[in-house]
């Protein structure tokens, strides 16, 4: 029992561990750029839309099947919102809601064929994906639509308002800071209560020194993030939006019922279906979500360029796809987290990041991250045939 | 040459530092139908693959025989080169290839340069089917849509094609029903005729000391004895002992039938193929249940039993149903599983690995899943505590061997396997228990175990639907038996009257009705 536990964590140590030191590698290269206050910021802006998709995809990927529409759909939906607020004069906050609905529709037509249809789902998401980039290049006539109101591009560009402590020449925002303690405070208030509500029941408990060490590494990252962050511009808007969004996909995957029909449905669909979990409804709403997160990932991405273009988007559905897998998700299904696929997305945005830095090109990166995917994917495999 | 075909000489084979076999010893004569029997995890299978070289030279200690040579096996392919051929449990044939295909797969029978020669191919395959009996099927027939029976058959075919001479079956009529049982057992006989040596792996003993001319027992990776049809007599009571180390007094287990009133009620339940809606599988079918009662369904396979019972539970199966269907006196009208779950009905499939389990989920997952919403949930928000004490206090109920709930439940034994499905379903509470086949595939200690499991059920004053192709284990556990047949209800027989004699005779009478 106890050793397992122990193994279980390891593996999902394993990821952040190589995050870290993916990180350290860069930092090392690259002679500290990657870990500048400007930088770190940079990451978090530059990786939020692949996160969103990554968060929606995981889904996808749980029930054994991936989503290839979704840069085509971000791409829709940044054009269509920007050609609203552009052309229309549509208030933003009203054409964020319109755009958010019709990701939401695009979600449930591909859900429909898969769902109602049993199409799979393969050839339903690359129709999709074929369609809405064709719909993209229509609608905003094969040109680039912008540039966008400040208003607008706050959702993926804009900071809280910082409130800044300290000397003049180099300001802290107290915000970031009151936050990073607020989250540390809450982090530990729940694993105390976790650890009441075990020994409540009689359970077995993780080793102490697991704990400790779990909770050092979190703190870590957190305030090294948080830290860097107060020292250059506050809390983007984008990250506490992906916070949000990773809280609660991460609370629906692990502890809700309707989490657990995704998995279920992953593991075997047959056997869901005679434990009574409608399989249909299952894969039509995992479809449907995925169109709602991609237009977010959408409004954010146009957000942040200050414009939106025809070509928006492209291979992001791949990016999200295999940070899922980097992550630890399993090609059959069934198996992955929400977190591990955030991992997968940041491993992915810091190789990117760092060799840009160091003044590598595009086409290396590729290789590279052709590479990483792979090794992940094998080690990960291998390994569990050797536990077998 | 010897008269011994076969030596494995002290054989031990490790898993992680569990002996899986520990200085097995095995004799096959030339010419003979060598059984091998033994509970689940015994090491049958392990020992087998041993043999055929799965696990290859180097992987285990110990020397093998053949023909008079010590050999070395790295490769199934270096076992099949010396005649040596296995037919696994799960068949492996390509279902869209026909049956001509198959036969030749891995072994094409080739022209020059590696091009396939389809006209021997096809000559060739005509000869080697009139061997098993199969001279009227068309050659040119995809596979699936043979019964499992005749796919059977063609494995064998398949290995003949191999110039085989020890031809080692791993639990081949574990999927077939008496008929193809007994024509497969037939065939066994002539391939010995023909001088082809078997192994044979299975459960059902009566199959064994029919053809068998020896019999070796594996406990616990140990060879415990072998048994000559010379100089020793088969019976059941012997291997079953040598097999568990115990003498089982009683198979099954005793029971007093305390029936109360009638629970379950179908009328003339009629229904149709899901995918050929002329085509109608279950006939006017009407039956009761009553509480507390054991009644047993019998039949051929193919008779519509898993069809009736999926149907009823939610229509799960099939199109076009019509019927009644009363449980405590009220009409149920039950759209899907949710709904036969919400009206306390439970299905326990005979299919547990495709249907009844998420093998990559762990003991407790699987347990709760079926109750997951009514139980252990409030807003859609699951309890995991409430889920452990559950999986915990189920895992004890019934003794689930495993080292904790966390384990997954694709490494268990079939039995305790089978365990976790009546765990998963006891949860949801039910006052019906839909069981097909809860017995299939598992040892003759975890059956024990699993029939005072449903004892205990109806003890309680469930209503118990009990599915099975064993006719024993029918007569054994049942208060009354339905016997189907071809989608009708043949028969009905009370305890007193069961016996494997009047349920056949149902069938054949109830034959001959129809075809006139």
């Amino acid at each position: 029992m106890e050793k397992k536990t122990i193994n279980i964590d390891m593996k999902q140590y394993g990821m952040v561990i190589a995050m870290i030191a993916i990180f350290f590698i860069f930092n090392i290269l690259s002679a500290g750029k990657n870990a500048t206050p400007m930088n770190i910021n940079n990451l978090i802006m530059q990786n939020s839309y692949v996160i969103i998709l990554a968060v929606g995809m995981l889904l996808c990927v749980l029930t054994g099947n991936v989503d290839l529409g979704v840069g085509s759909v971000v791409a829709l939906t940044g054009g269509i919102c920007a050609i609203f607020v552009l052309d229309y004069g549509m208030p933003i906050p009203l054409a964020f809601l319109v755009v958010i609905i019709i990701g939401i529709l695009t979600g449930m037509f591909a859900g429909f064929f898969i769902a109602a249809l049993g199409i799979p789902p393969f050839i339903v998401t690359l129709a999709t994906m074929l369609m809405g980039r064709g719909l993209t290049y229509v609608a905003l006539k094969a040109q680039t639509k912008g540039p966008l109101p400040t208003s607008y591009t706050q959702i993926g560009a804009g900071y809280l308002p910082a409130i800044s402590i300290g000397p003049k020449e180099a300001p802290i925002d107290l915000l970031s800071i009151i936050v990073a303690i607020v989250a540390t405070l809450l982090i530990i208030f729940f694993e105390l209560k976790s650890i009441k509500t075990k020994k409540k029941y009689g359970f077995d408990t993780i080793p102490m020194w697991q704990t400790v060490i779990k909770l050092i590494i979190i703190m870590a990252i957190l305030w090294f993030f948080m830290v860097k962050l107060a020292t250059y511009r506050g809390m983007p808007i984008v990250l506490v939006l992906i916070t949000v969004l990773i809280g609660i996909y991460h609370f629906i995957t692990s502890k809700t019922v309707a989490g657990r029909q995704v998995y279920a449905l992953g593991g075997n669909a047959k056997a869901a279906r005679l434990s009574g979990i409608n399989t249909k409804k299952v894969f039509f709403w995992v479809y449907t979500n995925m169109g709602l997160l991609s237009a977010i990932a959408g409004i954010v991405l146009s957000a942040r360029n200050a414009s939106a273009t025809p070509k928006a988007g492209d291979g992001f559905e791949m990016d999200a796809i295999a940070a899922c897998y980097i992550g630890g998700a399993a090609t059959a299904g069934g198996i992955g987290t929400i977190i591990g696929a955030v991992v997968g997305a940041l491993i992915m945005g810091i190789l990117n990041n760092g060799m840009s830095l160091i003044g590598w090109s595009t086409d290396i990166q590729k290789v590279v991250k052709g590479c990483v995917l792979l090794g992940a994917v094998t080690v990960d495999l291998v390994s569990k045939r050797k536990n077998n | 040459m010897s008269d011994i075909i076969l030596e494995m000489n002290h054989i031990t084979k490790e898993f992680s530092g569990v002996k899986a076999l520990d200085d097995v010893n095995l004799k096959v004569k030339r010419g003979e139908i060598h059984a091998l029997c033994g509970e689940n995890g015994a090491g049958k299978s392990t020992l087998m693959n041993v043999l055929s070289g799965v696990y290859t030279y180097g992987s285990y200690s110990g020397d093998i025989i053949y023909n008079g040579k010590a050999c070395q096996f790295h490769s199934i392919k270096d076992s099949e080169s010396k005649g040596i051929v296995i037919i696994h449990q799960e068949l492996a044939l390509s279902p869209y290839l026909s049956i001509a295909e198959n036969i030749f797969i891995g072994n094409e029978v080739t022209s020059a340069k590696g091009v396939i020669d389809w006209t021997k191919t096809r000559q060739k395959a005509k000869e080697m089917l009139a061997k098993v009996g199969l001279e009227n099927e068309n050659i040119n027939t995809p596979v699936n849509s043979l019964g499992v029976g005749k796919q059977q058959l063609i494995e064998i075919v398949k290995a003949l094609a191999k110039k085989v001479d020890l031809l080692i079956l791993d639990e081949p009529t574990a999927a077939l029903n008496d008929e193809e049982s007994k024509q497969l057992l037939e065939i066994m006989l002539q391939l010995k005729k023909q001088g082809i040596t078997c192994i044979i792996i299975s459960h059902k003993l009566s199959e064994l000391s029919y053809v068998a001319d020896s019999i070796t027992v594996i406990r616990d990776g140990k060879t415990i004895e072998t048994m000559n049809k010379e100089t020793d007599e088969f019976t059941e009571d012997r291997i079953i002992k040598g097999m568990v180390g115990r003498e089982l007094t009683n198979l099954y287990p005793a029971r007093e039938s305390n029936i109360g009133d009638v629970m379950v009620e179908v009328n003339n339940w009629n229904v149709y193929h899901p995918d050929d809606e002329h085509r109608q599988i279950i006939k006017n079918v009407s039956f009761q249940v009553r509480a507390g009662e054991i009644v047993g369904f019998a039949g051929l396979m193919g008779a519509g039993r898993t069809e009736l019972a999926m149907s009823l539970f939610g229509k799960a199966y099939g199109q076009k149903i019509t019927g009644e269907f009363k449980k405590k006196g009220e009409v149920l009208h039950l759209n899907n599983v949710r709904e036969a779950i919400k009206n306390k009905i439970a299905y326990v499939s005979e299919d547990r690995k495709n249907f009844g389990l998420i093998l990559i989920d762990d003991i407790k997952q699987n347990m709760t899943l079926a109750a997951l919403r009514e139980y252990f949930s409030k807003k859609g928000v699951v309890n995991k505590n409430e889920e452990i004490v559950t999986a915990k206090k189920f895992k004890k109920l019934i003794n689930v061997k495993a080292n904790s709930i966390e384990q997954t439940v694709g490494s268990l034994s079939g039995g305790n396997q089978q365990k976790v499905v009546l765990a998963k379903w006891m949860i949801t509470e039910p006052d019906v228990l839909i069981l097909d086949e809860p017995t299939r595939g598992i040892d003759v200690g975890a059956k024990y175990e699993i029939y005072c499991i449903i004892n205990d059920l109806a003890k309680a004053g469930k209503a118990i639907i009990f599915i099975s192709s064993e006719m024993p284990e029918i007569i054994g556990m049942c208060d009354r038996v339905y016997v189907l047949n071809e989608g009708k209800i043949a028969g009905e027989l009370d305890k007193e009257d069961l016996s494997q004699e009047k349920i056949m005779k149902c069938i054949v009478t109830h034959n001959g009705k129809e075809n006139n």
